[in-house]
């Protein structure tokens, strides 16, 4: 029964707050916050009940094909990291719009998203984990574009929702495949799937997971899903969504192993991204942009685990991943409400404005950098230990982390050095000036410092069971000390060196390698055009072959009309007029007066003799 | 008189009432209307509990008819006719309610709209060949009339193209049905006994030619591509209500007739031409993404997803005849049948959507449009709804027929209809490009040329929509009430296929 609560409370209450958000006078809009939030505290609740109790439901979706929610042990893990987050920033949001804003609307979408994502989550089989995976694809479209009369914002949230829908396909092509090799659509039985099954299954996953998670080449839709609010980055870029691939792939990483090939192909597109996209996060001059980057290579750290196999390390940093970015993101949304600006260099001084902001973020940002003893910097290493046999993956990691470091710092030297000349405010929008709801923030900046204590003595062990892991080797003691030293020394170059220069120049990473446009120019122009060449096809082939035939049809019954009509009709009027004629001849004889037919009888008489005579 | 033939004859004894009531006011037959409707919605209904779960023909009539040549008045209900007769009742309500006092000349409209409504619910209804196909005429007859009296822009010449074009179509089905008849020993027009024994499964050549002609006949009627092209018109130039009833209703009798004639009473043919009808579901499903992405006209753009939608349906039953794993293919069946009521709950949804924004704006055009958000939020959300649904969201009926399709076909193990099934997934693609363009066009950004001429929803607009979309996410929460009545049809029908 918690199985299906879980996901129910929240979609429930989410939608009768979007239906009552578009009906006349939005009367829900005042009370939404409070609504959303309690509601969110209860699934909180829920969940921590769920990872307790293990709850599981079965039920029959399609023909005999079982299908359930399950809280299994990696489950267990990601329901309280989503609902908790989910809550901060619910609560942070409360005093984030306007009086009046849509409010019902929103919050009503983040709880259909959380409630999306639990069911993702906690699915046994593809067809119910597709159903929450697309719905949060959805309702990501409808919460980036929540300020919908900005067609630029329209446009974002359509590139984010088609990118990761293209990535969605792979999961029905591998539902398909999993029934035609497993005869069921259960995750536990895709890794037995018969060959060639098996490779489309994990081809199917794989490319959904890489869509979802935007990792290489899917990145850029993370770029442009930042013109959404605040609090929805801060829900979609940490816990869930993006993190949704990365879970599926550890979750399903005994399929990828079985296959041989998928598991080398995911630790390595994990890896590029976390090293490219790295590059790209350091070259960004807007605090947001950063931030989403970052996501992007921080989530190919835990691809990079599910195709090293080290499903431990890779849920733990997950879950550090998502205190941390959840952070963030609301301390980059706290400073674009209040100030008006996300760009880094005018948000120099805003630390110091903001003090709690400022230093939460601090917290954050150095876990993000990697510095011991902050929980990313050991979930990192416990990801990294495991990619130690294969010697050039373990470098692009170990570049990746100091890459980390770098853009860590970067952010946390724009907002701690002192306002400048560079600093504006309400470039962007105009600032309100306060900060309103910030109780979330210390506690997620206490989660982000401590959580790393996940994979190290002596709660890895249990973390280890917990997520049934039973290979991971642990980081040593080693690179730990090593990447941790790495880690302050970039943190120590990159604050002199931003003292000096400034700003990085890259303008191929700052643009994110321009990913959007090659993606528009092979895949969007070539659609569109094709689209338009069938239409006209359509228009002027097969509806004028139609018409064609339709107007060989009038010309040949005109033709009939004109030349074959006339000619039978003057035929039949020829026969008629030769009968009237014949007539004519015959009355001739016809005067009434009888010596005539007496004198016409006697030449017939005559006549037959004749013939009688010469016949005879 | 049985449930059954009160069901399908009580509006057409509505019809004659309200014309022999000339006094009756506009508002008074539109209430009739609504009343009579009503009333037959709750009849199915009681029909469908009636039926249960079970696998065979419930509510049957055999009556006499026209004994010299074995035709008969028989009627009956399964799984496959009962979703089908209940949709049929729900959109013609939906229709009643949603014309009330909008409607011109409402006595008469009413009048022809309950009349169409007996010919939709005695052909889903009927198993005889004859009567199949005196029904399926009629059909066309009362949407001629629908699109010639009260359409608007180029109606009689778009009329006229609808009923030329599907009524030759018509002529070719009745040419199938002859051979049907004809191949039969002893010589019938009953449905079961011609399911019972096939006909013609001695000569095979004649076999297909027979499946050719009432392939050709459905497939106008579907449409299926290349016979697509009467369909555009017709919808740009019906009144809403013509619009849901036509792509609500009348395009189902194509794929119901391939799935109760065509399929059970020619498996052989069916199965050496499974690959023609993959390759036509497919073309159907990609050629009617594309063309609708590239629609300016906002009906135009929705009557093309409809080929789309229906290329889904064609796959499915495709791949049902083509071999492999039988649970795959009774997936792809009933998903079939599951995306006919869908399509028909959704895109009747939608052409009634497109009805409210002409009476408002007298316009179609997309790109005059924009912000519409701003003027009608209900009108907005609901659009937005049913936009989701036909891009086939989880949680929306769309989605419960197009995943059961997508996983039967490619699930059935065949390499072929993997690929085939691949490639109809793009189409889920361009659908979700195209409903996003729309939805970005017409109801988001800044306000556009026509828009401040929109209103939003009245209230029997809004009693008319709504029902509709809480149906598809009923379906798309909660579908086993659907499937549970659709599983023991599509196993059927799998089996009857593979004699």
């Amino acid at each position: 029964m918690t199985a299906l609560l879980l996901p129910a409370l929240p979609i429930a209450v989410g939608m009768v707050l979007i239906v009552a958000g578009f009906f006349p006078g939005r009367r829900l809009d005042r009370v939404a916050p409070g609504l959303a939030v309690t509601a969110a505290l209860g699934t909180l609740v829920l969940a921590v009940a769920a990872a307790w109790t293990r709850p599981s439901a079965r039920f029959p979706l399609f023909g005999g094909l079982p299908a359930g929610l399950a809280v299994d042990g990696s489950s267990a893990a990601l329901v309280v990291t989503v609902a908790a987050v989910s809550l901060a920033v619910l609560v942070f949001a409360a005093g984030e719009f306007a009086a009046g804003e849509a409010r019902a609307r929103f919050f009503g979408l983040m709880l259909v998203f959380t409630g999306a994502m639990l069911v993702t989550v906690t699915a046994t089989g593809l067809a119910v984990l597709l159903m929450g995976w697309e719905v949060m694809g959805a309702m990501s479209y409808a919460l980036i574009g929540f300020w919908w009369r900005d067609p630029g914002r329209v446009r974002a949230a359509g590139v984010s929702f088609l990118t990761t829908r293209a990535g969605d396909l792979g999961l029905y092509l591998a539902a398909g495949a999993a029934l035609a090799g497993t005869g069921s659509l259960e995750l536990s039985a895709l890794a037995g799937a018969d060959e060639p099954w098996r490779d489309l299954v994990a081809a199917g996953v794989v490319l959904a997971s890489l869509g979802k998670s935007a990792q290489l080449p899917f990145s850029f839709w993370l770029s442009r899903a930042m013109a959404g609010p605040s609090p929805v980055s801060a829900l979609l870029h940490s816990a869930t969504m993006v993190a949704a691939g990365a879970y599926l792939l550890l979750r399903l990483q005994p399929l990828l192993h079985a296959t041989g090939w998928a598991a080398p192909l995911v630790a390595w597109s994990g890896a590029l991204t976390a090293l490219l996209l790295g590059a790209v996060a350091l070259a960004q001059r807007d605090l947001k942009q950063l931030l989403a980057a970052s996501t992007c290579a921080q989530i190919g750290f835990m691809v990079l685990a599910a195709g090293t196999g080290t499903v431990a390390g890779g849920a733990a940093h997950l879950v550090a991943h998502a205190a941390v970015k959840s952070l963030l993101f609301l301390c980059a949304g706290a400073w674009l409400t209040a100030l008006g600006t996300k760009a880094l260099d005018e948000l120099h001084g805003a630390a110091r404005r903001y003090r709690l902001v400022g230093v939460t973020f601090a917290v954050g940002a150095l876990a993000l950098a990697g510095v011991p003893p902050l929980s990313l910097w050991a979930t990192k290493g416990a990801v990294l230990a495991a990619a130690r046999d294969t010697p050039a993956l373990y470098v692009v990691g170990l570049a990746a982390g100091l890459l980390s470091a770098g853009y860590a710092a970067r952010a946390l030297v724009a907002v701690w050095r002192p306002a400048d000349a560079a600093t504006r405010d309400d470039t962007e929008r105009q600032g309100t000036r306060r900060v309103r709801s910030q109780a979330p923030l210390p506690v997620l900046a206490v989660a982000a410092a401590t959580l790393g204590a996940l994979v190290l003595p002596p709660l890895a062990g249990p973390w280890r069971r917990l997520l049934g892991d039973t290979t991971a080797t642990g980081p040593n003691a080693t690179e730990l000390t090593v990447s941790g030293a790495l880690a302050l020394a970039v943190l120590a170059l990159t604050w002199f060196s931003a003292r000096c220069s400034g700003t990085v120049r890259a303008p191929f990473a700052l643009h994110w390698f321009r990913l959007e446009q090659v993606a528009v120019l092979l895949v969007a122009r070539p659609v569109w055009a094709l689209a338009c060449a069938l239409a006209r096809f359509d228009d002027r082939v097969i509806d004028g072959g139609v018409r064609a035939a339709a107007a060989g049809g009038r010309l040949a019954s005109a033709f009939a009309a004109r030349r074959i009509e006339p000619g039978i009709d003057g035929l039949v009027n020829a026969t008629g007029g030769t009968a009237r004629r014949l007539g004519a001849l015959a009355r001739r004889p016809q005067t009434g007066q009888v010596h005539l037919y007496y004198a016409q009888a006697a030449v017939l008489f005559a006549v037959l003799v004749l013939i009688v005579l010469v016949a005879g | 008189m049985t449930v059954l033939s009160l069901t399908i004859f009580l509006p057409l004894a509505a019809a004659l009432g309200l014309c022999a009531a000339p006094r009756l006011g506009d508002r008074a037959a539109g209430w009739a209307w609504i009343a009579a409707c009503a009333a037959d919605l709750a009849l199915t209904v009681a029909l469908w509990i009636g039926h249960g779960n079970g696998t065979g023909v419930s509510h049957e009539t055999n009556l006499r008819w026209i004994p010299s040549v074995r035709a008969g008045y028989h009627v009956g209900v399964d799984g496959l006719s009962l979703p089908l007769l209940a949709l049929t009742a729900l959109l013609f309500l939906a229709c009643a309610v949603c014309s009330l006092g909008r409607a011109k000349r409402a006595r008469a409209f009413a009048a022809l709209f309950l009349a169409l409504q007996t010919v939709c619910l005695g052909l889903f209804a009927a198993l005889d060949l004859l009567l199949f196909f005196v029904f399926f005429d009629l059909s066309i007859v009362g949407m001629y009339f629908v699109i010639a009296g009260w359409g608007h822009g180029d109606r009689t010449r778009s009329a006229l193209k609808f009923f030329l074009y599907t009524f030759l179509g018509s002529l070719v089905l009745l040419l199938g049905f002859i051979g049907l008849y004809l191949g039969a020993e002893p010589h019938t027009f009953d449905m079961a006994e011609l399911i019972r024994t096939p006909p013609l499964s001695g000569s095979p050549g004649t076999a297909a030619l027979v499946l050719l002609a009432v392939g050709i006949g459905l497939a106008v009627k579907t449409p299926a591509v290349p016979f697509h092209t009467w369909l555009p018109p017709a919808h740009t130039d019906a009144p809403a209500a013509g619009s849901a009833i036509l792509a609500g209703v009348l395009l189902k009798m194509g794929p119901y007739g391939l799935v109760r004639i065509a399929m059970p009473m020619l498996p052989d043919a069916w199965r050496r031409y499974a690959w023609l009808v993959i390759v036509i579901g497919v073309a159907g499903v990609l050629y009617g993404a594309l063309v609708a992405f590239a629609q300016e006209n906002l009906k135009r753009l929705v009557a093309y997803t409809s080929v789309n939608h229906m290329g889904y349906v064609v796959l499915a039953l495709g791949a049902a005849g083509a071999g492999g794993e039988e649970a795959a293919r009774r997936l792809a069946v009933t998903g079939a049948v599951t995306q006919l009521v869908s399509h028909g709950l959704v895109t009747g949804a939608l052409f009634l959507l497109a009805g409210v924004l002409y009476d408002r704006t007298g316009a179609y055009d997309m790109g005059r449009f924009g912000g519409i958000a701003g003027v009608a939020p209900v009108f907005s959300g609901l659009l937005t709804a049913a936009a989701f649904a036909s891009l086939g969201l989880p949680g929306l009926s769309g989605f419960i027929a197009e995943f059961q399709i997508f996983t039967g076909v490619i699930g059935s193990g065949g390499g072929g209809t993997a690929v085939a099934g691949a490639l109809a997934v793009a189409g889920v693609l361009i659908t979700t490009a195209l409903f996003l363009r729309l939805l970005q066009r017409t109801l988001l950004g800044p306000p556009g040329e026509l828009t401040p001429r929109m209103t939003d929803m009245r209230r029997p607009e809004l009693a008319a929509v709504a029902p509709l979309l809480v149906s598809s996410l009923v379906i798309g929460i909660a579908p086993r009430f659907l499937l549970d009545t659709i599983e023991p049809v599509s196993a059927a029908v799998v089996r009857l296929v593979d004699r």
